[in-house]
């Protein structure tokens, strides 16, 4: 097995006239939960998109499961999840999920499987679009998990849940891990820090900190993550 | 390329469609309502026999442009599309798949507008009637395939209507039903050559005139589908998996 799932090395990304990365190098071991912080507009969604080929490069290199990201081979052997729901709003929870499984050819099964998982079974024959914002949030969850990928890309997958919810899908998240998955989530969540093996904390296309949760605590001299996170990125500004 | 994919998609978007019966309607229903009211607005004169084959080119290539254009506008504002591009569909599974679902519903729509100026509007037809649902077939996949290709120019749904009068309108002056295109200018008869719909128009009068044999039929339907066919290819290589 390969020690790194991702190694991004002196990765740059313009978007227009913005430079929207500034050469960011960093490794997420396999099978660790790597949490990705930072101010909104710092870049998070852009590294994300970035590491599934939805987004180009302009230098550096981003190597995903040992190919180039955006390699053809890695598109069944990534599961993505962008910040907004990408699922059909007019069909249902398991429409969407079984036209998904049959794109990543993932056995029917795994429909049922993931339903449990993302706990939709009540609303699987429910049109997306009469969901609620977190139960769609889900719904497009649900997707990514189908077909087991060896690396997850989640973008802020738990935005609109409750506490509760919250702490069911990361305990999800960890057993998802333990069977050598490996999972970048974004988050703006302090609290979610926490759970991760590792930190990257952005801010304006730059890696502030690449961390582990208790170096981060301890080199800020901080007792939680809100605080760290304000000392941090409030340090660089 | 994996046929299983393409009809996977093409499940995929009759499902969508089925939740959606206003589309259902606008699609089956309309460009035979407009047939039966431009056959009563020309009672008891012979317009409707010289003008109803163009118009039954008209009606499905637009309503099928319009629907084809907002539903692939809808994939692609969703956010959905990017999500496929990541996973391993093929671009040409997409657009194939789309293009069966929405042709499948021609099929309907062909049947249905082809009977209804028949047996209803009595629309005379020299011509063998299956061939007019064939031609009619035809030309709504000729709308289906120009609206994939053009939403990948569209921003918005706002954008796709302007579409209409930039894309459709000129095609359908131009295309023969209020003066025959040899009538035309020169220069506008040259154009008129080169827009798709002219030739399904031309197909359609084809069929139902006495005059003009199979091999006119032929020949302009093969044309019709050439075009569908590129429009098919320009759709589906516009599709980027990522963005700059
Ligand atoms: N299409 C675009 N063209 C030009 N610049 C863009 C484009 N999309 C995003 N950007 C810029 O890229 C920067 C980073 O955006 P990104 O979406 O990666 O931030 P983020 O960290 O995910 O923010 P949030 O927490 O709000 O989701 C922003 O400053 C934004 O202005
Ligand atoms: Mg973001």
């Amino acid at each position: 097995m390969m020690k790194y799932a991702v190694e991004v090395d002196g990765l740059v990304v313009h978007r227009g006239r913005n430079d929207v990365l500034r050469s960011i190098s960093t490794t997420v071991p396999t099978g660790a939960i790597v949490g990705l912080l930072g101010p909104s507009g710092s870049g998070k969604t852009t590294l994300m998109r970035a590491l599934v080929g939805a987004q180009r490069i302009t230098a550096g290199t981003a190597t995903v499961l040992g190919l180039p990201a955006g390699h053809p081979r890695l598109r069944s052997r990534i599961g993505y999840v962008s910040q907004s729901p990408s699922v059909y709003d007019d069909l249902t929870t398991r429409q969407n999920l079984a036209y998904f499984g049959r794109v990543v050819g993932a056995p029917s099964r795994d429909v049922d499987r993931v339903l449990d998982e993302v706990d939709l079974r009540p609303q699987q024959h429910d049109l997306v679009r009469d969901l609620s914002g977190g139960q769609q949030n889900r719904v497009s969850l649900g997707a990514a998990l189908l077909g087991s990928p060896e690396l997850l890309v989640l973008d802020e997958p738990t935005v609109g849940l409750d506490p509760l919810l919250r702490r069911d899908l990361w305990t999800l998240f960890r057993s998802i891990a333990s069977q050598g998955t490996t999972l970048v989530v974004s988050s703006h969540v302090m609290d979610e820090a926490q759970r991760c093996d590792r930190i990257l904390l952005l801010r304006d296309g730059t890696l502030l900190a690449d961390v582990t949760p208790a170096e981060l605590l301890e080199r800020t001299g901080t007792a939680d993550a809100d605080d760290a996170f304000l000392a941090l990125v409030g340090a660089a500004a | 390329m994996n046929p299983r994919l393409t009809l996977a998609t093409a499940g995929r978007v009759l499902a969508q469609i089925r939740h959606d019966p206003r589309t259902i309607g606008l699609l089956v229903l309309v460009p035979s309502l407009l047939l039966g009211l431009m056959a009563w607005i020309f009672t008891d004169t012979a317009v409707f026999d010289v003008v109803g084959p163009a118009l039954l080119a008209l009606f499905p290539f637009i309503t099928m442009f319009l629907v084809t254009s907002i539903t692939m506008l809808q994939e692609r504002r969703s956010g959905t599309l990017e999500r496929l591009m990541a996973l391993p569909l093929g671009r040409f599974d997409l657009i194939l798949g789309y293009t069966l679902a929405f042709g499948a519903l021609a099929v309907v729509q062909a049947l249905v507008a082809v009977g209804f100026a028949v047996q209803v509007c009595g629309l005379d037809v020299a011509g063998d009637p299956w061939l007019l649902v064939v031609v009619a077939l035809v030309d709504a996949l000729l709308g289906t395939t120009l609206g994939l290709m053009a939403s990948a120019f569209a921003r918005s749904e706002f954008q796709v209507v302007q579409f209409l009068p930039a894309l459709v309108f000129p095609q359908v002056l131009l295309g023969g039903i209020f003066v025959p295109r040899d009538r035309m200018p020169d220069v506008l008869h040259a154009i008129s050559d080169w827009l798709p719909l002219s030739h399904a128009i031309e197909a359609l009068q084809a069929v139902s005139s006495a005059t003009d044999g199979t091999g006119t039929v032929v020949r302009e339907t093969v044309i019709v589908a050439a075009f569908a066919v590129a429009f098919v290819v320009l759709g589906a290589v516009t599709l980027r998996r990522s963005t700059r």
